[in-house]
């Protein structure tokens, strides 16, 4: 019971915090370049008015445009639903990381298929870069997923972050640090942030994740802004907590869950800052200059795995 | 650290907001958020770069909730320029059927509103109310960035 | 006799029956008897496949039916595993056959493919049951020769079937002599029967077992389709009706795999760590250089036959890391290892069965298998589209498809390593990182295939004018899309037949229990639920969809934005070409494409410029690296052999009188 009410706290947190967390980023972003920007909850209000807009789709276009807002929506869910975020008492015990990074990949897919459902250029654009920038960071994740687990002899989740709460010591060696930097650099490309990609630009051209949902209006628009709003406070979230999980409740007590909740909302607007301040200071890589960036995360990885070995 | 330093020293460029237009009909269901999508439809650019100004951090539509977008399915409003040209009238027309309901539509300047000092020009089809219904005018050759942003303020509620 | 050796007898027996049938029947029914029969030989098949899995092994001594070792047949666990496999692809493929073979007597219908067919199946379900050297040999070559026949179908039709057939001819019977060396060195050392190897296999030298094993291992990889000996892989695989590549494809490589397991495992108990190393590196580099090839591919088949070098090369991972984890004493993550190998053999012959039979469905209606030219099949071929869809599914290793479950299960074993040793320190993270770069560009190659294959608008008109296949063959693709789904969601109905197989291999059970719906490692927190998974992305889907329809506007149709100046035609849309131009781009070192520029300029003038043709070709550079010098260096051998014969009686009597002297002499001397 309690792990069921820790799920649904989790989801409800999650699935508001996820607009807000894109409104610090804006917040802070315009405040650095000296202008006044929208208010924090802007993404809310947007989010508002497309919601009872009526959607669009292209005649030539099937059941996989239509299909993919449910299904990227749905897989963020799931994620948000079985990760130790606020707590780690979930049913069914925690996700598996793997099957986590997996259910990533399936949100990527189904919005890349809709891009080249719709038949148009841009689409296509944006279906094939971001599937060339998800093949590549595909190894860096799993190589931290090693790292990860190695070390607890599990890739479940809970486990790896019941472990680090456990030993905070573990959290400060030099496997950790690096597999914290190349993680970072992963989610930089998994959730189309500079340098890898500009989420507010309007050069098609520039263009990666925003080429594919240049077709989608209305409702459709809504559930594809929440879910990568959703992906993008997921993955801060399990970054927040792989690395640094103090506060994380352990025990389903609603004394727990209320600190848990506070903590994670903390740590990951706390980052969300850390990430906007930082694009402030970087601009977008050229997409053929993404490889090198990603190949170094993964040699980054790939030392964690070995400093995992030989350190530990 | 350069920039670092540049950005503590200017501080805040946005100057204070730009009291909202109360002659503009608040749109309703909008709700304090209006995605933008711009239309040169064959202005000198005039038009455009008071435009420019009005998202610049100078007067800083985004914090009235205003945004530009790339798509006409993404958009709530469109900001038409210049008279219409002949090769612009078909596209015009078309970015306008692209957006989905409820849209408006903002002709900016005199050149969109009776065709300007283009009136009777060779390749010139008419004022944009010939091809779109309009909604609101903003007037001025150019406007200023102030009138615009109290417009779009108007449009947002906020 | 046992249920096994009833089943078996009868798929033969129906084989058998079959390829009479093509002879006799006419063109009308042909299909459709042959198509049934094959059906049911499958259905045996499937059926002594599942009697010996479930503990009813079989053994039957013919020892006049061969000259001088005569026939032996033996089913245990292991060989139950691949019947089952074969069988169930066969049932699919004899349905598909009947629609697509059709009334015409023509291409797939005539009577030479039609009989070879079921001969075909025949043979490979008599290769998993051999039990004596000379039956295997028997059943490999006859395997070898009537696949050879069946490629070459259409060889009328298309000049590239003719070369496809020469290449598969050449690589597979090389494979087989080496096979055969390997193989009757081990029999003349420790007997014909597989029985007497295994009782003598303790006592043979090192040197011995290492010469069979690098021998039949070449045989073996060669017959998988294993980087580097795969060339004849994507020709055959392309060039050949579809039904057939659908077996050659699910079924066929799967016996490489099958041959080095009997072979390294079984016959020979194990050996040094080499061998093991040897395998996991083909593996690796198998994966790696065929996905990246399939995913630069535009050809719909060649990139499928490439994608099973890459899953062959995920297996040959497995077996590997088994043979590595077994040598180093941790006999439960071998048997882990070896029951992902196993389970991915499974899946991988569901999902490449059905992506084959898609596949021959969309080319069969459009008539052209090139990426670049079809697009439009999901409103003109909705079922084929989704059945395909589901296969890419299955093969790019996303949740909740099948290929997920046996990706997570190798990953997992992997993830475990007793971390005694630097070699498995280094070789688990390399294979961990081999996997996932192949995982993610295999991702990218299905949403390719998928994407500008099936989606959006026609890009020629043969892709215009396509219909829905006929219902024989949707059928078959329905019943391997629901074996597919059945695995993807209870993977663990196969672990107490993968536990008799790693017993009979003499490793322990693998380390899994979890229940039904439950695959969780013991000892470990470390589980995954791929029912619950599968449910809950369906159901929130659903809800999701629901609540957005009830409470939101009603969706209307528009025209694609197309920036105001349209309207869009079909040359606009991205291409498979396009779509893998960055990947490509990223991956030159290793692809080297070839690109001609011809610019042809005008009469008058030659800074004006007429025309410029551009064409670029991703050759396959390990075949022009070791495959084109050996066939010129052959070429020169046999050139220069013709020097021996220039037509002169007299050179010709000297030839004869020398060899006269020469054997007087050795008789004399000896």
């Amino acid at each position: 019971m309690t792990s069921w009410a820790g799920a649904a706290a989790q989801l409800v947190l999650v699935g508001v915090l996820a607009p807000i967390v894109v409104g610090v980023t804006r917040a802070v972003r315009s405040r650095l370049e000296g202008r006044a920007g929208g208010r924090v909850l802007q993404p809310w209000r947007d989010l508002r008015k497309l919601l009872r807009k009526p959607p669009t789709s292209p005649p030539d276009a099937g059941i996989f445009f239509i299909a993919a807002p449910p299904v990227l929506m749905a897989t963020s869910v799931i994620i948000a639903v079985t990760s130790p975020f606020i707590t780690t008492v979930l049913p069914a015990g925690s996700a598996d990381l793997i099957v986590v990074v997996g259910l990533l990949l399936l949100g990527t897919v189904a919005l890349a298929l809709a891009g080249l459902d719709t038949g148009t250029a841009f689409g296509g654009m944006g279906s094939s870069r971001e599937m060339t920038i998800a093949a590549l960071v595909e190894p860096t994740l799993l190589l931290s997923v090693f790292a990860l687990s190695a070390r607890v002899g599990s890739s479940n989740l809970g486990t790896i972050i019941s472990a680090a709460a456990s030993h905070p010591s573990t959290v400060f060696t030099p496997a950790s640090v690096l597999a914290f930097a190349a993680l970072a650099i992963a989610t930089l490309a998994e959730t189309a942030r500079i340098p890898v990609d500009n989420p507010s630009t309007h050069l098609e051209l520039t263009m990666v994740h925003e080429a594919m949902t240049l077709e989608y209006s209305g409702r459709d628009l809504a559930l594809v802004e929440w879910a990568s709003a959703l992906r993008l406070t997921i993955l801060l979230g399990l970054l927040a907590n792989l690395f640094a999980p103090w506060g994380i409740a352990v025990s389903g007590s609603a004394a727990g869950l209320a600190i848990g909740a506070a903590a994670f909302a903390a740590k990951v607007l706390g980052l969300a800052t850390v990430l906007a301040a930082g694009e402030v200071f970087a601009a977008k890589l050229r997409l053929f200059r993404v490889p090198e960036l990603l190949a170094g995360s993964f040699a980054l990885s790939l030392l964690a795995v070995l400093a995992s070995y030989v350190l530990a | 650290m350069g920039l670092l330093r540049r950005i503590l020293k200017n501080g805040r460029a946005a100057e204070s907001a730009v009291p909202t237009d109360r002659a503009v009909p608040k749109a309703g269901d909008l709700g304090g958020s209006v995605q933008v999508r711009h239309v040169d439809a064959g202005s000198c650019n005039g038009c455009e770069i008071e435009l420019g100004q009005a998202f610049s951090p100078v007067y800083d539509a985004e914090r009235h909730g205003v945004r530009l977008v790339a798509s006409p399915r993404h958009a709530d409003v469109l900001t038409v320029t210049g008279p219409v040209t002949v090769n612009m009238a078909e596209p015009l027309r078309k970015t306008h059927a692209a957006m989905p309901e409820p849209r408006l539509v903002v002709a900016v300047g005199d050149c969109a509103r009776d065709c300007g000092v283009f009136a009777g020009g060779h390749g010139v089809l008419g004022p944009v109310a010939d091809v779109i219904p309009v909604d609101l005018h903003i007037a001025g050759c150019p406007p200023r960035p102030e009138q615009i942003v109290a417009v779009l303020r108007g449009l947002s509620g906020r | 006799m046992n249920p096994t050796g009833t089943a078996l007898i009868t798929a033969l027996l129906l084989a058998a029956t079959a390829a009479l049938a093509a002879l006799v029947f006419p063109a009308a029914w042909r299909a459709r008897v042959v198509g049934t029969l094959v059906a049911g030989t499958g259905s045996s098949g499937v059926w002594a496949g599942a009697a010996a899995l479930s503990g009813h092994g079989w053994d039957a001594d013919l020892p006049r039916l061969l000259p001088l070792a005569g026939m032996r047949l033996a089913v245990d666990s292991l060989s139950g595993w691949f019947l089952l496999l074969i069988g169930a692809v066969a049932v699919a493929v004899g349905v598909y056959t009947i629609g697509y073979a059709g009334p015409g007597g023509r291409g797939a219908g005539s009577r030479p493919s039609l009989s070879l067919l079921p001969v075909f199946v025949g043979a490979l379900l008599l290769v998993p049951a051999a039990g004596s050297v000379p039956t295997f040999l028997l059943g490999w070559e006859l395997m070898a020769v009537t696949s050879l026949g069946l490629v070459a179908t259409e060889h009328r039709h298309h000049a590239q079937v003719r070369s496809a057939t020469v290449w598969y001819a050449a690589m597979t019977q090389a494979g087989f002599v080496t096979v055969l060396i390997g193989l009757t060195w081990l029999a003349a050392a420790a007997g014909t029967d597989f029985t007497a190897v295994r009782a003598t296999a303790g006592v043979l030298s090192p040197a011995v077992k290492n010469a069979v094993f690098v021998l039949c291992l070449v045989g073996f990889a060669a017959k998988a389709g294993a980087v580097p000996l795969h060339p004849w892989l994507p020709r055959a695989h392309a060039e050949a009706p579809s039904h057939v590549s659908a077996l050659m494809s699910a079924a066929m490589v799967k016996l490489g795999v099958y041959g080095l397991v009997r072979v390294g495992f079984d016959l020979l108990g194990g050996g040094p760590r080499w061998w093991w190393l040897t395998i996991a590196a083909i593996g690796a580099l198998s994966a790696l250089y065929g996905i990246m090839q399939a995913a630069v591919a535009t050809d719909l088949k060649r990139l499928l036959a490439f994608s099973t070098s890459e899953n062959i090369g995920l297996i040959l991972l497995g077996v590997g890391f088994a043979g590595l984890y077994n040598v180093e004493g941790a006999r439960g993550l071998a048997a882990l290892a070896m029951a992902a190998a196993l389970l991915h053999t499974l899946n991988h012959a569901g999902f490449k069965a059905l992506l084959f039979l898609g596949a021959g469905s969309a080319v069969k209606a459009t008539g052209t298998r090139d990426l670049d030219q079809l697009g439009g099949l999901s409103r003109r071929m909705p079922a084929t589209t989704m059945l395909v869809a589901a296969g890419a599914l299955g093969a790019a290793a996303l949740p909740p498809g099948n290929g997920f479950v046996s990706e997570w299960l190798l990953l997992q074993s992997l993830l475990h390593q007793p971390g005694a040793g630097a070699v498995l320190a280094i070789a688990a993270p390399t294979a961990v990182a081999v996997i996932a770069l192949t995982a993610g560009i295999g991702v990218a190659t299905y949403v390719k295939a998928v994407g500008t294959g099936f989606l959006a608008r026609p890009r020629r008109a043969a892709a215009a004018g396509a219909t829905e296949s006929p219902p024989s063959m949707i059928v078959a693709m329905i019943a391997v899309a629901l074996a597919c789904a059945v695995l993807a969601v209870l993977p663990t109905i196969t672990l107490p037949a993968i536990g008799r197989i790693v017993a009979s291999l003499h490793l322990v059970s693998p380390p899994l229990d979890g229940g039904l719906t439950a695959i969780q490692l013991s000892g470990y927190t470390t589980r995954f639920w791929p029912l619950w998974l599968a449910a809950a992305i369906v159901v929130v889907t659903g809800l999701v969809a629901v609540l957005a329809r009830r409470f939101g506007r009603a969706r209307r149709r528009a025209v694609a934005w197309d920036c105001g100046d349209g309207p869009l035609t079909s040359r606009m849309e991205y291409t498979a070409t396009s779509f893998a131009e960055p990947l490509q781009r990223v991956f030159d070192d290793a692809l080297a494409p070839e690109r001609d520029v011809d610019v042809t300029h005008h009469e008058e003038s030659a800074y004006h410029v007429q025309a410029i043709a551009y064409r670029q070709r991703i050759p396959d550079r390990i075949e022009n690296r070791f495959y084109q010098p050996l066939l010129r260096a052959v070429e020169r051998l046999g050139l220069a052999g013709r020097g021996l014969a220039p037509g002169v009686m007299h050179r010709y009597l000297a030839y004869m009188l020398t060899a006269l002297i020469a054997v007087l002499l050795a008789g004399v001397i000896r």
